[in-house]
């Protein structure tokens, strides 16, 4: 069966530094997939490859087949890709409703996207400051905001890096409820290096080291593995 | 569909206020004035149009055009060299408002599909109005002319035939009639701009103007909101150009001067970004007092119109119109739940 997205020997070259190596990785549909490693890795690289933000040096990117290597990240966007990036990208001068509006709005009629609107706000709690301007909420507000307007895009495939950046531990806990809530219905891939956040959300986990893929396994076994310990976790065991 | 809370004049009340008011002043404007006051109203009239145009442009759509009087020449040229030619006003005003966009169409493309970044559409758009400028001044020579219409060179072209009854060349407007067809048009354009603000299309260009990455990654392609904001904005500073050659029977290679380029932006900050009230206020307003200015002789316009932008930058960045509404908007509006004080109105940056 096709992968819902594939990635084939990808690398990133910037000028003498070599970000991402020869990355290999398929997701299925409906997958969830953490990406973690420690900073510098390659995961934002890698990240914004898969998202057209950035054109891989060598290797070939594919959505269900389709290559979308080198594609503007609209182009992407309109195979069916939602993407939260690491830092929020709102429309910080317009209201939640506004920014979630403009999410569900592309190539449905207005009634069908107001209809998404309130089903998303209400899905992510944000029903009590929908009229507010998201430039004045809060930081995890703003990354639920971000979330909301993603999934009122209705994607089949979510990416979402680092969706629990600034979190404080409650909010932390509603994202991963979310994330295991959303896919029921869609595929993810998360990108994240809190490793409470990944043992939140437990599924497969593929290690970035250098550039390179260290391991791709459950994340209990990635969790108990030796190198993983030594590249990452040892430098943060506390 | 709720409005976003971003604006009393894009409320439907606010909408039919000021539509309503616009029609006030065009009927009632002609009781008022004698005959100057209302060829000068005209003018000012004209100008807002031009206004206009920048504020839709900047204010909504974040694009920063330093050139806006190249399109604003193109549309009064258009309309001057047409009218000589077909003897009728209809199909040159057409013209005068295509011209502009098509022109816009191939400059634009380049700009946004070649991803240039903000400030070179600022350098690009400014060099191509002093291009104009330059091109129109040196056709002064009688081998320059467009069929029967000379261009002039830097004398311009006098004698324009006035705007007439669509369709009958034999009735020119009188000019009671020029201000009825000038403002009216200044209402439909108003109206025609509010539509394309509250469609999914305008939506789009305010959200890829609040950030063009995010509209990006949700499948949107910026390149052609702008593209199309960009010849919206052309084809108004047209009817802006159109409007005010007709005015003066007469146009001159200075509407591509950076002056023209200048004052419009003058007119949009003073009035306020991101409103299209605002725009027509601070044309009103600027161009009133440059006469006032002009009609003394203590101190040169020109320096008086250096101080008001200094003193208007210093006192009211915003502009009058989001001046204002800061201010009544708070007494005017339900406060809805957690409502942020009163700063819930900025609708542009």
């Amino acid at each position: 069966m096709t992968p819902l997205l594939e990635a084939r020997g990808v690398t990133m070259r910037f000028g003498g530094v070599t970000a991402v190596q020869s990355v290999d990785l398929a997701l299925r549909e409906m997958e969830l997939r953490c990406l973690i490693g420690p900073n510098g890795a390659g995961k934002s690289t890698f990240f914004k490859m898969l998202t057209g933000q950035l054109v891989p040096t060598e290797g070939t990117i594919l959505f269900r087949g389709t290559d979308v290597t080198g594609a503007n990240p609209h182009e992407i966007a309109r195979l069916g890709v939602g993407i939260k990036t690491q830092v929020p990208n709102v429309f910080n001068g317009l209201s939640v409703r506004e920014n979630v509006f403009i999410g569900a709005a592309r190539r449905k009629s207005m009634a069908r996207a107001r209809q998404i609107v309130g089903e998303t706000l209400s899905r992510l709690q944000l029903d009590p400051v929908a009229d507010r301007m998201v430039g004045q909420l809060a930081h995890g507000q703003r990354q639920w905001v971000e979330i909301a307007t993603v999934l009122a895009q209705e994607p089949d495939l979510i990416l979402l890096d680092e969706p629990a950046a600034g979190m404080n531990h409650a909010e932390v806990q509603r994202t991963a409820e979310l994330i295991r809530e959303i896919n029921r219905t869609q595929a993810l891939v998360v990108v994240e290096h809190d490793m409470q956040f990944i043992r939140m959300i437990a599924t497969t986990v593929t290690v970035f080291n250098q550039g390179q893929v260290l391991m791709e396994d459950d994340v209990e076994h990635v969790l108990a593995d030796q190198r993983v310990r030594d590249v990452y976790l040892g430098k943060q065991a506390a | 569909m709720r409005i976003p809370a971003n604006s009393l004049v894009s409320g439907w009340g606010g909408f039919i206020a000021m539509v309503a008011a616009g029609l006030v002043l065009m009927f009632s404007l002609p009781q008022l004035l004698d005959l100057f006051g209302i060829v000068q109203m005209t003018v000012f009239v004209a100008m807002a149009m031009f206004a206009l145009s920048q504020g839709f442009l900047w204010g909504y759509g974040g694009i920063m055009s330093f050139g806006q009087a190249a399109f604003f020449g193109i549309g009064g040229y258009a309309y001057a060299v047409s009218v000589i030619n077909l003897g009728e006003s209809t199909t040159p005003v057409l013209i005068a408002i295509l011209a502009p966009m098509i022109f816009a169409a191939l400059l634009g493309y380049f700009m946004f599909y070649g991803r240039i970044s903000d400030a070179y559409v600022g350098v690009i758009t400014l060099t191509v109005s002093v291009i104009l400028f330059e091109l129109v001044n040196s056709t002064s020579g009688n081998e320059y002319h467009i069929g029967s219409a000379q261009l002039g060179g830097f004398n311009g072209m006098p004698g324009v035939p006035p705007l007439n009854f669509p369709g009958d060349a034999s009735s020119p407007l009188e000019p009671e009639q020029t201000w009825y067809a000038a403002m009216g048009s200044l209402i439909l354009v108003y109206v025609l701009l509010r539509g394309i603000l509250a469609s999914r299309f305008g939506r789009v260009v305010v959200a890829i103007r609040e950030n063009e990455t995010r509209a990006m990654l949700l499948g949107y392609d910026p390149r052609l909101y702008k593209l199309l904001t960009f010849i919206i904005a052309a084809g108004i500073a047209g009817l802006g150009g159109c409007l005010f050659t007709n005015w003066g029977g007469f146009i001159s290679p200075t509407v591509f001067g950076l002056t023209m380029s200048a004052q419009v932006i003058i007119y949009v900050l003073v009035g306020g970004l991101g409103t299209l009230l605002g725009p027509i206020l601070g044309a009103v307003l600027i161009q009133y007092l440059m006469i006032q200015a002009g009609s003394q002789n203590v101190v040169d316009p020109n320096l008086g119109l250096g101080v008001v932008l200094v003193a208007f930058v210093l006192l009211v960045p915003q502009g009058i119109v989001p001046m204002l509404r800061d201010k009544l908007l708070p007494v005017r509006k339900p406060a809805p739940q957690n409502a942020p004080a009163g700063k819930a109105v900025e609708a542009g940056r």
